[in-house]
Protein backbone atom coordinates (compact mmCIF):
# COMPACT_ATOMS: atom_id res chain seq x y z
CA UNK A 1 0.00 0.00 0.00
CA UNK A 2 2.32 2.56 1.19
CA UNK A 3 1.74 5.99 0.84
CA UNK A 4 -1.92 6.68 1.40
CA UNK A 5 -2.99 9.81 -0.32
CA UNK A 6 -6.53 10.83 1.07
CA UNK A 7 -7.12 14.67 1.98
CA UNK A 8 -10.39 13.35 4.15
CA UNK A 9 -10.65 17.26 5.73
CA UNK A 10 -11.03 18.57 1.40
CA UNK A 11 -13.72 15.75 0.94
CA UNK A 12 -16.05 16.85 3.57
CA UNK A 13 -15.04 20.67 3.05
CA UNK A 14 -16.07 19.80 -0.96
CA UNK A 15 -19.06 18.06 0.37
CA UNK A 16 -21.41 19.75 2.75
CA UNK A 17 -20.15 23.21 1.73
CA UNK A 18 -19.81 22.89 -2.07
CA UNK A 19 -18.39 25.83 -4.10
CA UNK A 20 -20.93 27.71 -6.70
CA UNK A 21 -19.34 26.27 -9.64
CA UNK A 22 -20.16 23.15 -8.51
CA UNK A 23 -23.32 24.00 -7.20
CA UNK A 24 -24.20 25.66 -10.32
CA UNK A 25 -23.05 22.27 -12.64
CA UNK A 26 -25.61 20.42 -10.76
CA UNK A 27 -28.00 22.65 -11.94
CA UNK A 28 -26.90 22.47 -15.12
CA UNK A 29 -26.99 18.82 -14.98
CA UNK A 30 -31.01 18.91 -14.01
CA UNK A 31 -32.17 21.70 -16.43
CA UNK A 32 -30.10 19.85 -19.51
CA UNK A 33 -31.47 16.43 -18.74
CA UNK A 34 -35.73 18.22 -18.09
CA UNK A 35 -34.59 20.15 -21.26
CA UNK A 36 -33.76 17.46 -23.17
CA UNK A 37 -36.26 14.80 -21.95
CA UNK A 38 -38.98 17.18 -23.01
CA UNK A 39 -37.81 16.81 -26.15
CA UNK A 40 -36.89 13.51 -26.80
CA UNK A 41 -40.97 12.99 -24.88
CA UNK A 42 -42.26 15.06 -28.52
CA UNK A 43 -39.90 13.37 -30.73
CA UNK A 44 -40.75 10.51 -29.53
CA UNK A 45 -44.62 10.49 -29.98
CA UNK A 46 -44.15 12.06 -33.33
CA UNK A 47 -41.79 9.19 -34.46
CA UNK A 48 -43.91 7.15 -33.18
CA UNK A 49 -46.77 8.34 -34.86
CA UNK A 50 -44.50 8.21 -37.82
CA UNK A 51 -44.00 3.93 -37.41
CA UNK A 52 -47.29 3.39 -36.83
CA UNK A 53 -48.75 5.03 -40.00
CA UNK A 54 -51.05 3.79 -42.73
CA UNK A 55 -48.38 4.59 -45.31
CA UNK A 56 -45.54 2.74 -45.66
CA UNK A 57 -42.86 5.17 -46.63
CA UNK A 58 -43.76 7.24 -43.50
CA UNK A 59 -43.43 3.86 -41.61
CA UNK A 60 -40.08 3.02 -42.55
CA UNK A 61 -39.10 6.47 -41.90
CA UNK A 62 -39.50 5.93 -38.12
CA UNK A 63 -37.98 2.67 -38.79
CA UNK A 64 -35.05 3.93 -39.92
CA UNK A 65 -34.98 6.93 -37.16
CA UNK A 66 -35.20 4.42 -34.71
CA UNK A 67 -32.49 2.03 -35.93
CA UNK A 68 -29.63 4.87 -36.60
CA UNK A 69 -30.22 6.97 -33.14
CA UNK A 70 -30.85 3.88 -30.96
CA UNK A 71 -27.53 1.67 -33.00
CA UNK A 72 -25.30 4.87 -32.55
CA UNK A 73 -23.73 5.43 -29.15
CA UNK A 74 -24.13 8.77 -27.36
CA UNK A 75 -21.27 9.67 -27.46
CA UNK A 76 -20.49 9.38 -30.51
CA UNK A 77 -23.92 10.97 -31.78
CA UNK A 78 -22.30 13.96 -29.59
CA UNK A 79 -19.15 14.78 -31.52
CA UNK A 80 -20.60 13.95 -34.78
CA UNK A 81 -23.25 16.74 -33.93
CA UNK A 82 -20.74 19.11 -32.09
CA UNK A 83 -17.28 18.76 -33.24
CA UNK A 84 -17.70 16.53 -36.25
CA UNK A 85 -20.10 19.33 -37.88
CA UNK A 86 -18.12 22.45 -37.08
CA UNK A 87 -14.43 20.72 -37.83
CA UNK A 88 -16.31 19.49 -41.38
CA UNK A 89 -17.30 23.38 -42.13
CA UNK A 90 -20.59 22.26 -42.20
CA UNK A 91 -22.57 24.37 -39.47
CA UNK A 92 -21.51 26.41 -36.79
CA UNK A 93 -23.74 26.98 -33.36
CA UNK A 94 -24.92 31.01 -33.29
CA UNK A 95 -24.82 31.85 -29.68
CA UNK A 96 -28.85 32.08 -29.32
CA UNK A 97 -30.03 34.86 -26.33
CA UNK A 98 -32.89 34.41 -25.13
CA UNK A 99 -33.96 36.85 -22.43
CA UNK A 100 -30.89 37.30 -19.68
CA UNK A 101 -29.75 33.41 -20.76
CA UNK A 102 -27.48 32.94 -23.92
CA UNK A 103 -27.59 29.03 -24.79
CA UNK A 104 -24.32 28.71 -25.98
CA UNK A 105 -22.91 26.27 -29.35
CA UNK A 106 -22.31 23.69 -27.38
CA UNK A 107 -25.22 23.59 -25.36
CA UNK A 108 -27.64 23.57 -28.68
CA UNK A 109 -25.59 20.73 -29.85
CA UNK A 110 -25.85 18.64 -26.39
CA UNK A 111 -29.57 19.44 -25.93
CA UNK A 112 -30.40 18.75 -29.42
CA UNK A 113 -27.97 15.52 -29.42
CA UNK A 114 -29.51 14.33 -26.38
CA UNK A 115 -33.06 14.95 -27.66
CA UNK A 116 -32.58 13.22 -30.71
CA UNK A 117 -31.35 10.34 -28.93
CA UNK A 118 -33.80 10.14 -26.12
CA UNK A 119 -36.52 10.16 -29.27
CA UNK A 120 -35.30 6.74 -30.61
CA UNK A 121 -36.38 4.89 -27.19
CA UNK A 122 -39.35 7.47 -25.87
CA UNK A 123 -41.07 6.04 -29.82
CA UNK A 124 -40.40 2.63 -28.59
CA UNK A 125 -42.28 3.49 -25.62
CA UNK A 126 -45.08 5.31 -26.95
CA UNK A 127 -45.81 2.51 -29.94
CA UNK A 128 -45.73 -0.44 -27.32
CA UNK A 129 -47.97 2.07 -24.88
CA UNK A 130 -50.19 2.84 -28.20
CA UNK A 131 -50.75 -0.57 -29.59
CA UNK A 132 -51.40 -2.02 -25.77
CA UNK A 133 -54.60 0.00 -26.15
CA UNK A 134 -57.50 -2.41 -26.33
CA UNK A 135 -58.58 -1.90 -30.21
CA UNK A 136 -62.48 -1.51 -28.79
CA UNK A 137 -61.19 1.92 -27.42
CA UNK A 138 -60.77 2.61 -31.22
CA UNK A 139 -63.87 1.54 -32.65
CA UNK A 140 -66.00 3.42 -29.72
CA UNK A 141 -64.08 6.59 -30.57
CA UNK A 142 -64.96 6.32 -34.28
CA UNK A 143 -68.55 5.15 -33.42
CA UNK A 144 -69.10 8.37 -31.74
CA UNK A 145 -68.01 10.07 -34.64
CA UNK A 146 -64.41 11.32 -33.83
CA UNK A 147 -62.15 11.78 -36.53
CA UNK A 148 -59.21 10.24 -36.50
CA UNK A 149 -57.26 13.19 -35.02
CA UNK A 150 -60.17 13.76 -32.31
CA UNK A 151 -59.76 10.22 -31.18
CA UNK A 152 -55.85 10.46 -30.98
CA UNK A 153 -55.89 13.35 -28.78
CA UNK A 154 -58.95 12.46 -26.40
CA UNK A 155 -58.87 8.92 -26.47
CA UNK A 156 -55.53 7.19 -27.46
CA UNK A 157 -53.47 9.42 -26.06
CA UNK A 158 -54.28 10.35 -22.19
CA UNK A 159 -54.42 6.67 -21.86
CA UNK A 160 -50.99 6.27 -23.99
CA UNK A 161 -49.31 8.89 -21.28
CA UNK A 162 -50.76 7.32 -18.49
CA UNK A 163 -48.98 3.57 -19.13
CA UNK A 164 -45.92 5.74 -20.85
CA UNK A 165 -45.06 7.56 -16.90
CA UNK A 166 -43.41 4.49 -15.33
CA UNK A 167 -40.49 3.84 -17.96
CA UNK A 168 -40.56 7.73 -18.94
CA UNK A 169 -39.66 7.98 -14.95
CA UNK A 170 -36.78 5.44 -16.08
CA UNK A 171 -35.81 7.35 -19.17
CA UNK A 172 -35.26 10.29 -17.06
CA UNK A 173 -32.76 8.89 -14.49
CA UNK A 174 -30.90 7.89 -17.23
CA UNK A 175 -30.94 11.04 -19.11
CA UNK A 176 -29.35 12.45 -16.12
CA UNK A 177 -26.45 9.98 -16.15
CA UNK A 178 -26.38 10.52 -19.69
CA UNK A 179 -25.66 14.45 -19.55
CA UNK A 180 -22.24 13.23 -17.98
CA UNK A 181 -20.93 12.41 -21.44
CA UNK A 182 -21.17 16.28 -22.63
CA UNK A 183 -18.20 16.67 -20.75
CA UNK A 184 -16.49 15.96 -23.73
CA UNK A 185 -17.74 19.06 -25.78
CA UNK A 186 -16.97 21.25 -22.61
CA UNK A 187 -19.97 21.58 -21.40
CA UNK A 188 -19.70 22.31 -17.34
CA UNK A 189 -22.04 20.12 -15.81
CA UNK A 190 -21.50 18.14 -13.10
CA UNK A 191 -19.29 15.53 -14.34
CA UNK A 192 -17.62 19.07 -16.27
CA UNK A 193 -16.90 20.57 -13.36
CA UNK A 194 -15.97 17.86 -10.77
CA UNK A 195 -13.13 17.33 -14.46
CA UNK A 196 -12.44 20.66 -13.50
CA UNK A 197 -11.29 21.26 -10.00
CA UNK A 198 -9.80 17.75 -10.54
CA UNK A 199 -7.13 19.48 -12.86
CA UNK A 200 -6.60 22.49 -10.33
CA UNK A 201 -6.64 20.15 -7.37
CA UNK A 202 -5.69 16.56 -8.30
CA UNK A 203 -8.17 15.44 -5.80
CA UNK A 204 -9.74 12.69 -7.92
CA UNK A 205 -10.47 10.24 -5.68
CA UNK A 206 -12.48 12.56 -3.30
CA UNK A 207 -13.95 14.50 -6.12
CA UNK A 208 -15.26 12.03 -8.31
CA UNK A 209 -16.66 10.38 -5.25
CA UNK A 210 -18.46 13.54 -4.24
CA UNK A 211 -19.89 13.78 -8.35
CA UNK A 212 -20.90 9.74 -7.50
CA UNK A 213 -23.07 11.14 -4.30
CA UNK A 214 -24.53 14.29 -6.08
CA UNK A 215 -25.89 12.04 -9.16
CA UNK A 216 -27.74 9.57 -6.11
CA UNK A 217 -29.16 12.20 -4.69
CA UNK A 218 -31.00 13.08 -7.85
CA UNK A 219 -31.45 9.81 -8.55
CA UNK A 220 -33.02 8.82 -5.57
CA UNK A 221 -35.08 12.40 -5.37
CA UNK A 222 -36.52 11.45 -9.01
CA UNK A 223 -37.68 8.15 -7.84
CA UNK A 224 -39.11 9.52 -5.04
CA UNK A 225 -41.46 11.70 -7.24
CA UNK A 226 -41.67 8.84 -10.05
CA UNK A 227 -43.39 6.37 -6.86
CA UNK A 228 -46.06 9.75 -5.99
CA UNK A 229 -46.79 10.40 -9.65
CA UNK A 230 -47.04 6.67 -10.24
CA UNK A 231 -49.40 5.90 -6.76
CA UNK A 232 -51.76 9.01 -7.96
CA UNK A 233 -52.43 7.66 -10.83
CA UNK A 234 -52.65 3.72 -10.38
CA UNK A 235 -56.08 4.62 -8.21
CA UNK A 236 -57.82 2.96 -10.97
CA UNK A 237 -55.52 1.08 -13.21
CA UNK A 238 -56.61 1.09 -17.18
CA UNK A 239 -56.97 -2.07 -18.79
CA UNK A 240 -53.65 -1.03 -21.19
CA UNK A 241 -51.32 -0.83 -18.55
CA UNK A 242 -51.43 -4.53 -18.02
CA UNK A 243 -51.13 -5.40 -21.44
CA UNK A 244 -47.88 -2.85 -21.68
CA UNK A 245 -45.75 -4.45 -19.27
CA UNK A 246 -46.30 -7.53 -21.50
CA UNK A 247 -45.23 -5.49 -24.88
CA UNK A 248 -42.36 -3.23 -23.02
CA UNK A 249 -39.61 -3.96 -21.39
CA UNK A 250 -37.75 -1.21 -19.77
CA UNK A 251 -34.40 -0.58 -20.06
CA UNK A 252 -32.51 -2.02 -17.10
CA UNK A 253 -31.31 0.12 -14.95
CA UNK A 254 -28.78 -2.53 -13.45
CA UNK A 255 -27.49 -3.40 -16.81
CA UNK A 256 -25.76 0.04 -18.80
CA UNK A 257 -27.18 -0.93 -21.93
CA UNK A 258 -27.08 3.26 -23.19
CA UNK B 1 -92.50 6.68 -46.34
CA UNK B 2 -88.97 5.72 -47.49
CA UNK B 3 -86.49 3.29 -45.27
CA UNK B 4 -84.64 5.73 -42.92
CA UNK B 5 -82.19 2.64 -43.77
CA UNK B 6 -82.00 0.86 -47.03
CA UNK B 7 -78.82 -1.92 -47.62
CA UNK B 8 -78.16 -2.68 -51.59
CA UNK B 9 -76.72 -6.07 -52.74
CA UNK B 10 -73.77 -5.79 -49.41
CA UNK B 11 -71.04 -7.88 -49.91
CA UNK B 12 -68.15 -8.72 -47.65
CA UNK B 13 -65.33 -11.38 -47.27
CA UNK B 14 -62.37 -11.79 -45.11
CA UNK B 15 -59.56 -13.33 -47.38
CA UNK B 16 -61.14 -16.43 -48.71
CA UNK B 17 -64.34 -16.63 -46.47
CA UNK B 18 -66.93 -14.92 -47.86
CA UNK B 19 -68.97 -13.39 -44.70
CA UNK B 20 -71.79 -11.42 -45.96
CA UNK B 21 -73.23 -12.52 -49.45
CA UNK B 22 -75.47 -10.16 -51.07
CA UNK B 23 -77.56 -8.89 -48.01
CA UNK B 24 -80.56 -6.43 -48.84
CA UNK B 25 -82.73 -4.84 -46.28
CA UNK B 26 -84.74 -2.23 -45.49
CA UNK B 27 -85.90 -0.43 -41.88
CA UNK B 28 -88.08 2.39 -41.59
CA UNK B 29 -87.94 5.08 -39.19
CA UNK B 30 -89.13 4.04 -35.64
CA UNK B 31 -88.62 0.14 -36.69
CA UNK B 32 -86.86 -1.83 -33.76
CA UNK B 33 -85.29 -4.92 -36.34
CA UNK B 34 -83.51 -7.95 -34.43
CA UNK B 35 -80.83 -9.76 -36.21
CA UNK B 36 -80.73 -13.57 -35.47
CA UNK B 37 -78.71 -16.31 -36.40
CA UNK B 38 -75.94 -18.98 -35.37
CA UNK B 39 -72.23 -17.51 -34.60
CA UNK B 40 -70.47 -16.96 -37.51
CA UNK B 41 -73.02 -16.17 -39.43
CA UNK B 42 -72.08 -12.54 -39.85
CA UNK B 43 -74.60 -10.59 -37.70
CA UNK B 44 -71.93 -8.41 -36.41
CA UNK B 45 -69.89 -7.89 -39.54
CA UNK B 46 -73.50 -6.58 -40.98
CA UNK B 47 -73.91 -4.51 -37.84
CA UNK B 48 -70.15 -2.56 -38.39
CA UNK B 49 -70.49 -2.25 -41.71
CA UNK B 50 -73.83 0.04 -41.29
CA UNK B 51 -71.63 2.61 -39.59
CA UNK B 52 -68.32 2.06 -41.89
CA UNK B 53 -66.57 0.69 -39.08
CA UNK B 54 -65.98 -2.39 -41.74
CA UNK B 55 -65.44 -1.68 -45.17
CA UNK B 56 -68.02 -3.89 -47.38
CA UNK B 57 -66.80 -5.06 -50.20
CA UNK B 58 -69.70 -4.33 -52.63
CA UNK B 59 -73.27 -2.68 -52.25
CA UNK B 60 -74.26 0.05 -50.70
CA UNK B 61 -75.65 0.94 -47.84
CA UNK B 62 -77.83 4.52 -47.01
CA UNK B 63 -78.60 5.99 -43.52
CA UNK B 64 -81.06 9.00 -44.01
CA UNK B 65 -79.54 11.09 -46.85
CA UNK B 66 -76.04 9.31 -46.53
CA UNK B 67 -74.52 7.03 -48.56
CA UNK B 68 -72.10 5.64 -46.02
CA UNK B 69 -68.71 5.67 -46.76
CA UNK B 70 -68.59 7.05 -49.94
CA UNK B 71 -70.10 10.09 -52.14
CA UNK B 72 -71.92 10.24 -55.61
CA UNK B 73 -70.69 12.30 -57.76
CA UNK B 74 -71.26 12.43 -61.49
CA UNK B 75 -72.75 9.34 -61.25
CA UNK B 76 -69.45 7.99 -59.80
CA UNK B 77 -68.94 6.47 -56.54
CA UNK B 78 -66.33 7.70 -54.56
CA UNK B 79 -64.73 6.39 -51.21
CA UNK B 80 -64.80 9.07 -48.58
CA UNK B 81 -61.64 9.98 -46.42
CA UNK B 82 -61.78 8.85 -42.46
CA UNK B 83 -62.94 12.27 -41.28
CA UNK B 84 -65.57 12.67 -43.67
CA UNK B 85 -66.75 9.00 -42.68
CA UNK B 86 -66.83 10.19 -39.33
CA UNK B 87 -69.30 12.75 -39.59
CA UNK B 88 -71.42 10.63 -41.01
CA UNK B 89 -71.04 8.31 -38.09
CA UNK B 90 -72.58 10.93 -35.65
CA UNK B 91 -75.80 10.19 -36.66
CA UNK B 92 -75.63 6.33 -36.29
CA UNK B 93 -74.67 5.37 -32.12
CA UNK B 94 -73.24 1.89 -31.65
CA UNK B 95 -73.39 -0.35 -28.58
CA UNK B 96 -70.71 -2.53 -28.23
CA UNK B 97 -70.81 -6.56 -27.02
CA UNK B 98 -67.46 -5.65 -24.72
CA UNK B 99 -69.08 -2.02 -24.14
CA UNK B 100 -65.83 -0.03 -24.89
CA UNK B 101 -66.42 2.02 -22.61
CA UNK B 102 -62.99 4.83 -22.63
CA UNK B 103 -61.71 3.67 -19.53
CA UNK B 104 -59.61 6.42 -18.57
CA UNK B 105 -62.78 8.93 -18.05
CA UNK B 106 -65.52 8.28 -15.69
CA UNK B 107 -69.31 7.59 -16.72
CA UNK B 108 -70.08 11.03 -17.27
CA UNK B 109 -66.87 12.32 -19.08
CA UNK B 110 -67.92 9.32 -21.19
CA UNK B 111 -71.19 10.77 -22.02
CA UNK B 112 -69.94 14.22 -22.53
CA UNK B 113 -66.60 13.75 -24.64
CA UNK B 114 -68.79 13.03 -27.89
CA UNK B 115 -71.09 15.97 -27.77
CA UNK B 116 -68.17 18.73 -26.71
CA UNK B 117 -65.75 17.25 -28.68
CA UNK B 118 -67.07 15.73 -32.03
CA UNK B 119 -70.46 18.34 -31.91
CA UNK B 120 -68.95 21.58 -30.41
CA UNK B 121 -71.54 21.50 -27.63
CA UNK B 122 -71.65 23.64 -24.47
CA UNK B 123 -69.55 21.89 -21.67
CA UNK B 124 -72.17 23.08 -19.37
CA UNK B 125 -75.23 21.91 -21.46
CA UNK B 126 -73.71 18.54 -22.19
CA UNK B 127 -73.36 17.96 -18.31
CA UNK B 128 -76.68 18.38 -17.55
CA UNK B 129 -78.04 16.19 -20.71
CA UNK B 130 -75.62 13.48 -19.31
CA UNK B 131 -77.16 13.38 -16.14
CA UNK B 132 -80.66 13.13 -17.72
CA UNK B 133 -79.79 9.91 -19.63
CA UNK B 134 -77.88 8.76 -16.44
CA UNK B 135 -81.10 8.93 -14.76
CA UNK B 136 -83.09 7.35 -17.76
CA UNK B 137 -80.86 4.65 -16.98
CA UNK B 138 -81.26 4.48 -13.38
CA UNK B 139 -77.00 5.32 -13.03
CA UNK B 140 -77.11 8.69 -12.09
CA UNK B 141 -75.56 8.27 -8.50
CA UNK B 142 -72.50 6.50 -10.70
CA UNK B 143 -71.70 9.83 -12.49
CA UNK B 144 -68.29 9.57 -11.59
CA UNK B 145 -67.24 6.24 -11.40
CA UNK B 146 -64.73 5.10 -13.87
CA UNK B 147 -65.67 1.82 -15.57
CA UNK B 148 -63.58 -0.44 -13.74
CA UNK B 149 -65.56 0.45 -10.74
CA UNK B 150 -68.83 -0.68 -12.69
CA UNK B 151 -70.76 -3.93 -13.85
CA UNK B 152 -71.09 -5.26 -16.58
CA UNK B 153 -74.68 -4.08 -16.76
CA UNK B 154 -74.29 -0.58 -15.34
CA UNK B 155 -71.14 0.11 -18.34
CA UNK B 156 -73.33 -1.12 -21.15
CA UNK B 157 -76.24 1.26 -19.84
CA UNK B 158 -73.65 4.09 -19.30
CA UNK B 159 -72.38 2.81 -23.31
CA UNK B 160 -76.20 3.16 -24.52
CA UNK B 161 -76.07 6.65 -22.56
CA UNK B 162 -73.20 7.66 -24.36
CA UNK B 163 -74.37 7.09 -27.67
CA UNK B 164 -77.83 8.80 -27.12
CA UNK B 165 -75.36 11.40 -25.94
CA UNK B 166 -75.32 11.89 -29.87
CA UNK B 167 -78.86 12.47 -30.38
CA UNK B 168 -78.57 9.59 -33.10
CA UNK B 169 -81.02 8.71 -35.74
CA UNK B 170 -80.62 5.19 -35.78
CA UNK B 171 -79.04 2.80 -32.87
CA UNK B 172 -77.06 -0.77 -33.63
CA UNK B 173 -76.60 -2.94 -30.64
CA UNK B 174 -73.97 -5.47 -30.74
CA UNK B 175 -74.77 -8.79 -29.28
CA UNK B 176 -74.98 -5.52 -26.38
CA UNK B 177 -75.80 -8.88 -23.25
CA UNK B 178 -73.21 -11.63 -24.52
CA UNK B 179 -70.57 -11.10 -22.23
CA UNK B 180 -72.46 -9.50 -19.41
CA UNK B 181 -73.44 -12.10 -16.25
CA UNK B 182 -76.97 -13.50 -16.39
CA UNK B 183 -78.43 -11.38 -13.67
CA UNK B 184 -77.22 -7.91 -15.39
CA UNK B 185 -78.91 -8.74 -18.79
CA UNK B 186 -82.39 -7.87 -17.53
CA UNK B 187 -81.37 -4.03 -16.24
CA UNK B 188 -79.81 -4.10 -20.11
CA UNK B 189 -82.69 -5.54 -21.91
CA UNK B 190 -85.05 -3.22 -20.42
CA UNK B 191 -83.38 0.07 -21.22
CA UNK B 192 -83.33 -1.08 -24.75
CA UNK B 193 -87.33 -1.79 -24.64
CA UNK B 194 -87.87 2.05 -23.23
CA UNK B 195 -85.95 3.24 -26.02
CA UNK B 196 -87.81 1.16 -28.20
CA UNK B 197 -91.15 2.13 -26.87
CA UNK B 198 -89.99 5.89 -27.03
CA UNK B 199 -89.84 5.16 -31.23
CA UNK B 200 -86.02 5.23 -31.62
CA UNK B 201 -85.05 2.58 -34.61
CA UNK B 202 -82.89 0.21 -33.50
CA UNK B 203 -81.12 -3.13 -35.58
CA UNK B 204 -79.97 -5.09 -32.45
CA UNK B 205 -78.13 -8.34 -33.35
CA UNK B 206 -79.24 -10.59 -30.47
CA UNK B 207 -79.04 -14.01 -29.01
CA UNK B 208 -82.12 -13.15 -26.33
CA UNK B 209 -84.89 -14.67 -27.98
CA UNK B 210 -87.44 -13.75 -25.49
CA UNK B 211 -86.55 -10.00 -25.57
CA UNK B 212 -86.74 -10.54 -29.60
CA UNK B 213 -90.00 -11.61 -29.53
CA UNK B 214 -91.53 -9.24 -27.37
CA UNK B 215 -89.51 -6.14 -28.76
CA UNK B 216 -88.85 -6.66 -32.47
CA UNK B 217 -91.00 -5.23 -35.32
CA UNK B 218 -88.62 -7.30 -38.08
CA UNK B 219 -86.60 -10.62 -37.52
CA UNK B 220 -84.22 -11.52 -39.31
CA UNK B 221 -82.63 -14.78 -39.32
CA UNK B 222 -78.56 -15.26 -40.68
CA UNK B 223 -77.10 -18.06 -41.32
CA UNK B 224 -73.69 -18.21 -43.40
CA UNK B 225 -73.37 -14.86 -44.56
CA UNK B 226 -76.98 -14.74 -45.98
CA UNK B 227 -80.37 -13.84 -44.99
CA UNK B 228 -82.86 -16.73 -44.67
CA UNK B 229 -85.39 -15.70 -43.44
CA UNK B 230 -87.24 -12.68 -42.73
CA UNK B 231 -90.71 -11.28 -41.27
CA UNK B 232 -92.41 -9.97 -38.40
CA UNK B 233 -91.69 -11.69 -34.88
CA UNK B 234 -94.73 -13.46 -34.91
CA UNK B 235 -93.98 -14.87 -38.02
CA UNK B 236 -90.36 -16.42 -37.38
CA UNK B 237 -91.25 -17.42 -34.04
CA UNK B 238 -94.09 -18.98 -34.52
CA UNK B 239 -94.51 -19.56 -38.05
CA UNK B 240 -91.22 -20.15 -39.02
CA UNK B 241 -90.87 -21.74 -42.91
CA UNK B 242 -87.46 -22.21 -43.48
CA UNK B 243 -85.86 -25.64 -41.91
CA UNK B 244 -82.86 -23.73 -40.75
CA UNK B 245 -84.97 -21.13 -38.87
CA UNK B 246 -86.22 -23.88 -37.23
CA UNK B 247 -83.26 -26.09 -36.61
CA UNK B 248 -81.93 -22.72 -34.87
CA UNK B 249 -85.35 -21.79 -32.90
CA UNK B 250 -85.42 -25.02 -31.58
CA UNK B 251 -82.00 -25.23 -30.39
CA UNK B 252 -82.13 -21.61 -28.78
CA UNK B 253 -85.43 -22.32 -27.20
Amino acid sequence: MGNLNLDIPFFFEYLFNPPDILLYGVWLTISIAFVAQTLGVIGGLFVALLRMSQRWWLRELGKLYIWIFRGVPLLVQLVIVYTGVAAAGLYKYPDIVIGPFTLSGPMQAAILALSLHEAAYMAEIFRAAISSIDRGQFDAARAVGMSPFTAMRWIILPQAIRIVIPPLGNEFTLMIKGTSLLAIIGIRELFGTIQQLNAATFRTFELFVIAAIWYLILITIMGFIQKHVEAYYSKHELPAEQNFKKKYKSRNLLSNNR
Amino acid sequence: MSPLVKIENLCKSFGNSDVLKDISLEIKKGEVMCIIGPSGSGKTTLARCINFLETCDSGKITVGNDLIGFKELNGKIIPLNETKTSKQRRNIGMVFQKFNLFSHLNALENITIGPTKVLGTDVKESIDEAKDLLKRVGLEEKCYSYPSQLSGGQQQRVAIARALAMKPILMLFDEPTSALDPETVGEVLEVMKELANGGMTMIIVTHEMGFAKEVADKVVMMDHGQIVEIGSAEKIFSNATNPRTKAFLEMML
